[in-house]
């Protein structure tokens, strides 16, 4: 088969990007996206042409690294799955594909498809752990977890981090990735007594960063690679509610 | 952390304040809509209702003030994530698609602006009365008292096919708004779950629905005659006799 | 070149412990004067930074990932193994140190091995308190399964991602470190050179992927926690940016290697489905039993799997090894693969691939039965394949996935060099010469989160506590000058072929002289063919664009160029270990079944190699395994 890409060409991040188009020739319909990609970057090379630069590293959808906006969709047309999970056979032969990079302030451009998710580190670097010293924790059973909350948590914990929620939202928020980091946590009796600290400081730091308003649309549930429900950022309201009315009524120690 | 700062400095109290004023105006429009549907009634009913209201004199005042501060910060809030939300993406897609979010839930901002719109005509309309000259704002005698005739108002109000459209379709944009909003703030509180997100949207819609045939109603019943006016000094000057035994009516009966 | 293992003497179970008690330690007020500095942020490089970290030492972590997050020690699906024996089913400490070094083909260091499965359960607890989502019983108790063949379930996961989810625990400590400012991180820094001070290691060369800037970085200690070399075969299991740069580097500034021969082939991977192909995906091994592996018994037979009749299929597994069949182990299995695809029996468009078929299994249990087994498998084989294996039997291929060999470590994580540690998939130490399942995750976290905390304080407390060397000494801009070179080279090259292109081309040479099967011949002419390469990469290589700027063929480029050199070393240790054990089969020492013949007398030792210089050979130096507490034993399948 063969495809047309539109792809976003963008030097640096201070450089004005434009669209350029390639002709995908020759293909296989089971290769993967990233594969053709691949490709089309050897013809480049081999042409003395600069190769497109995008992000990707596994291949196998977990590593959260690949953040093509494809066709104005996070990671392609299919559901549930990242860039690289996405085969060529999801396409028609004779096809124009624009291929994008995530966009969000949050998320400035590196180059041509690579954005810069730093953003999502610094979050976590505000409360998304439970600050528990190496060496000190007791017997692993000790703590029992109902095996729901264990579950629940899980589904949150899936998160691959690749800003497909923040990439897809109107608003470009990045409400799912916060609220599931921090499910995770809340939902576990190992995270409640960071809860509140954990939660108003996340949501602080989402803020500073950028990243737009909650739509309550849920975009970022549908385009999330590994289909995170948007329930975690109804928790994560409340979570954050509770935690503000503790914090204005709080005894302060002298 | 100060109550202040979580309601208008954290995107979630930002949020919060919409829900929060939001219930409050879905509030208010539902016991609105209750009042007005008095039309149906004898005229008598609603015509005391709005002159009871008129009665309560600072307390009305402060009811007042107290929804004007609700749609102030309704507005204001929402301008503010607005403004917030353009500029966390600078640069726009060249095209973006949309995978779930219903129409109603992307055209909030547009829908709120024609409701403004709206909301304030109408207040001029039948709370200032201004937009139309006083033959547009009969009065009446209740318990022997000279008050407002609040329904003949309405009536002949709604009797003028432009103004019936727009209140249409102002309310219909409204009922929009809501099918939207009303779902939507359960989640920005919190109070939203996989396991009845789905009736929660569907209750949502039905409410707007009634909502919207409420008012409709209110609408269309004055312009395709179904409520008619019924003040006798109108209709005599109009010529025409009085259809209906009202109190009034009964003792001009009596009279002839 | 001295190679002391530094083991502790005493009873086997008390070495560890004796060693932290002798061990010196670095005064509290004093440990934020020492500079660490942590190359890679997988599972050991996360947990080491955060604890180290955590226990006061100025700690800079460096990954090449936009966040250190995205390691590829977070593609590991099965689990991680822990004598717990929450199962009550006989596990201990010493079950598991003897499976692992049996597993290892007794060709790991008893004494790391031994401590590896003490600090096991420490994992599990600090892992559980990380609040990383464990599967749990009903009762809010940890749940356990039987993994790789182990007689005992001491293997703790959470769904098919444990991988995940420990990296995500210990980028948790670690982001918490990061924002307490204990820890210093560097994403998208590529460490390109090594820095040895006076003998010492004492700080690294990198380049930033995004800008192109050449950073040097001075310590009181290295770290390399940077995994492993298996996509020096091209196509493999690792991620597409996995490469051993790092540890190569450190291996020309005189760090030894070791067991550079030693990689471990899974038998159930995906096979390749074209030249374009990337990567190649793992399908758990739990899927061989129910289905049945065949090929065709005629050579080109390019009849559909269904329109073969019975007598034409050849299930060879169940006919050289009829008492285990197709549950032979990983090596056979895979080997068995690669014969009868050479003799031109393989099926699929390349000709390489057997057939793994459930036709009888749907027949016998019911289609509704093997999707409740391996539903979520099948579902990954049509997502890759877009073939119902329900339908058409599936076709699998071995693909490389581990390598047990790396820098050569003593018992306290330190390599030759005095101040270069390395730790998890990088260093050599735990696995011998294969690697159990459910392993890798266990040693990435023991080396980050209990050894080297413990054992990073006997080097420093004898390091004055003077700062760090500036890094305008001459050897740091001696380094710096050489990446600046290097990197000058490559995109000054007039050259016509790609990076990638090269890197494929040594990928099928590693893949067929130093791949499941080796041998004398094969080896020796890699050896030839391998410089022969090397030379004609770097007149031809075309490494478009440029170097202040985001530039993957670059960083390609550089990787490639190791790669080249270090499946060289490969082949020679392969053809030096004249035996086969675990990962390394040398056709001419096996028994008459097939079964890898050790040869305990001769190679009963870690083969080390030392950089000699560029394009002389290598010289090989042994470290004799010294066996207190268990004795060799012959593996046996049947």
């Amino acid at each position: 088969m063969n495809v047309t890409l539109r792809v976003w060409r963008q030097k640096n991040a201070e450089t004005e990007g434009r669209f350029e188009e390639y002709e995908a020739k020759d293909l296989n319909p089971n290769m993967s996206f990233l594969e053709m990609m691949d490709v089309v970057n050897e013809d480049l090379t081999d042409k003395g042409e600069e190769p497109i630069a995008f992000a990707h590293d596994c291949r196998e959808g977990i590593c959260g690294t690949c953040s093509c906006m494809i066709d104005g969709k996070p990671h392609g047309p299919e559901h549930g799955v990242a860039t690289c999970q996405t085969y060529m056979r999801s396409f028609n032969d004779g096809d124009k594909i624009t291929v994008e990079p995530f966009r969000a302030k949050a998320f400035p451009i590196v180059k041509d498809l690579v954005s810069d998710r730093a953003a999502f580190d610094e979050i976590m670097q505000a409360g998304g752990f439970v600050s528990i010293r190496t060496g000190a924790a007791p017997d692993a059973n000790s703590i029992p977890v109902p095996k729901e909350a264990a579950d629940l948590a899980m589904d949150a914990a899936a998160c691959i981090g690749c800003g497909a929620c923040v990439a897809a939202c109107k608003n470009a928020s990045a409400m799912l990735f916060v609220s599931a980091k921090a499910g995770q946590l809340n939902t576990l009796p190992q995270g409640q007594p960071e809860k509140d600290k954990r939660v108003l400081n996340m949501v602080a730091t989402m803020d500073e960063a950028g990243f737009g308003n909650c739509t309550n649309q849920y975009e970022c549930s549908a385009a999330c690679p590994k289909l995170i429900s948007e329930e975690f950022i109804a928790k994560f309201n409340r979570d954050f509610t509770a935690a503000s009315v503790r914090s204005w009524f709080a005894a302060k120690a002298l | 952390m100060n109550i202040f700062h979580t309601l208008f400095k954290t995107s979630i109290g930002k949020k919060i304040v919409m829900a929060v004023t939001g219930f409050i105006l879905i509030g208010f429009i539902v016991g609105h809509l209750v009042g007005n549907l008095q039309i149906f009634s004898h005229p008598d009913k609603i015509n005391e209702y709005a002159h009871f209201l008129q009665s309560l004199g600072p307390a009305l005042w402060l009811v007042r003030a107290f929804l004007l501060l609700t749609v102030v910060l309704h507005i204001g809030v929402a301008i503010a994530l607005v403004l917030e939300n353009k500029a966390a993406r600078p640069q726009g897609y060249a095209g973006q698609k949309t995978l779930k979010a219903s129409y109603a839930s992307r055209t909030m901002r547009y829908s709120g602006v024609i409701v403004l719109a709206f909301i304030i005509y109408h207040i001029l309309h039948f709370t200032v009365r201004i937009t139309h000259g006083s033959e547009a704002y009969p009065q009446t005698l209740l318990h022997g008292e000279v008050v407002a005739d609040v329904h003949s108002m309405m009536v002949l109000g709604f009797q003028k096919p432009l103004v019936s459209v727009f209140y249409l379709i102002s309310v219909g944009l409204l009922s929009w708004h809501i099918s939207h909003g009303l779902a939507s703030m359960f989640q920005s509180l919190g109070l939203r779950s996989r396991a009845w997100s789905s009736a929660l949207q569907k209750l949502s819609v039905v409410f707007a629905v009634v909502y919207f045939l409420g008012n409709a109603a209110i609408v269309v019943a004055p312009l395709s005659g179904m409520v008619k006016v019924q003040n006798p000094a109108l209709l005599t000057s109009a010529g025409q006799p009085c259809s209906t035994d009202c109190q009034v009516c009964e003792t001009r009966v009596a009279k002839n | 070149m001295k190679l002391d293992s530094k083991i502790p003497s005493g009873p086997l179970d008390k070495k560890w412990e004796k060693h932290i008690v002798d061990g010196k330690l670095v005064n509290p007020a004093n440990k934020r004067k020492y500079e660490v500095i942590i190359v890679g942020s997988g599972l050991a490089g996360a947990s080491a930074a955060a604890t180290l970290g955590e226990l006061g030492y100025s700690v800079k972590c460096f990954t090449f990932h936009d966040s250190p997050r995205r390691a590829h020690s977070i593609a590991a699906q099965g689990g991680i193994n822990a004598a717990k024996n929450y199962q009550n089913d006989g596990d201990s400490v010493y079950r598991l140190f003897y499976d692992t070094i049996k597993g290892g083909d007794f060709r790991s260091r008893e004494a790391n091995v031994y401590r590896l499965a003490q600090v096991s359960s420490n994992i599990i607890d600090q892992c559980a308190a990380q609040g990383v989502p464990f599967a749990r019983e009903y009762g809010g108790l940890l749940a356990n399964r039987s993994f790789g063949g182990a007689q005992v379930s001491r293997t703790f996961y959470a769904r098919g991602q444990t991988g995940q989810q420990l990296l995500l625990g210990a980028y948790s400590a670690l982001s918490r470190q990061i924002g307490l400012g204990t820890v210093q991180m560097h994403n998208n820094s590529e460490m390109l050179e090594l820095v040895v001070i006076d003998g010492e290691a004492k700080g690294i060369v990198t380049r930033n992927l995004n800008t192109g800037k050449v950073e040097s970085h001075s310590a009181h200690a290295v770290v390399l926690a940077t995994g492993g070399y298996g996509n020096v075969f091209n196509l493999s299991t690792y991620a597409r940016n996995s490469n051993a740069t790092a540890a190569w580097r450190a291996y020309r500034k005189g760090a030894a290697f070791a067991n550079p021969c030693y990689t471990q082939i899974h038998p159930t991977c995906i096979p390749v489905s074209g030249d374009y192909q990337s990567k190649l995906t793992l399908m758990s091994e739990s899927l061989r039993n129910d289905g049945r592996i065949w090929v065709p018994k005629k050579v080109g037979d390019k009849r559909p799997p269904a329109e073969i009749p019975e007598e034409d299929r050849d299930y060879y597994l169940e006919r050289k090894y009829p008492s285990f069949g197709n549950l032979a182990p990983r090596d056979i299995s895979s080997r068995s693969a690669k014969e009868v695809c050479d003799e031109g029996r393989g099926v699929g468009p390349s000709g390489l691939g057997v057939y793994l078929d459930f036709g009888d299994a749907i027949n016998r249990l019911g289609e509704d039965a093997i999707r409740e087994r391996y539903g979520n498998l099948f579902d990954i084989y049509k997502e890759i394949t877009n073939e119902s294996a329900y339908e058409v039997p599936m076709r699998i291929f071995p693909a490389v996935h581990y390598t047990m060999g790396g820098l050569w470590v003593d018992y306290n994580l330190m390599s030759n060099i005095p101040g270069l540690f390395v730790m998890g998939e990088a260093n050599f130490s735990d696995h011998g010469a294969n690697r159990l399942g459910a392993s890798a995750l266990m040693q990435g976290l023991a080396d980050g989160y209990f050894v080297l905390p413990y054992t990073i304080p006997h080097y420093l407390a004898d390091v004055p506590r003077d700062p760090a060397p500036p890094t305008d000494a001459p050897e740091f801009k001696q380094a710096e000058a050489e990446v600046a070179d290097r990197t000058a080279k490559f995109l000054g090259n007039e050259g016509k072929e790609s990076v990638k292109s090269f890197h494929k081309r040594l990928g099928k040479i590693m893949w067929d002289h130093c791949g499941m099967a080796r041998d004398k011949a094969g080896l020796e002419e890699a050896i030839k063919l391998i410089p022969a390469l090397r030379e004609e990469f770097w007149e031809n290589v075309n490494v478009p664009g440029e170097g202040a700027e985001l530039n993957q063929s670059l960083e390609q480029a550089g990787r490639v160029a190791d790669f080249l050199e270090l499946g060289e070393l490969m082949c020679r240790d392969a053809l030096a270990r004249e035996e086969s054990c675990g990962g390394h089969f040398r056709v001419e020492h096996q028994y008459p079944d097939g079964e890898a013949k050790r040869d305990d007398d001769n190679f009963a030792h870690v083969a080390a190699w030392e950089f000699k210089g560029e394009n002389q050979p290598p010289e090989r130096h042994q470290e004799k395994l010294e066996y207190e507490e268990v004795h060799f034993a012959t593996r046996s399948y049947k």
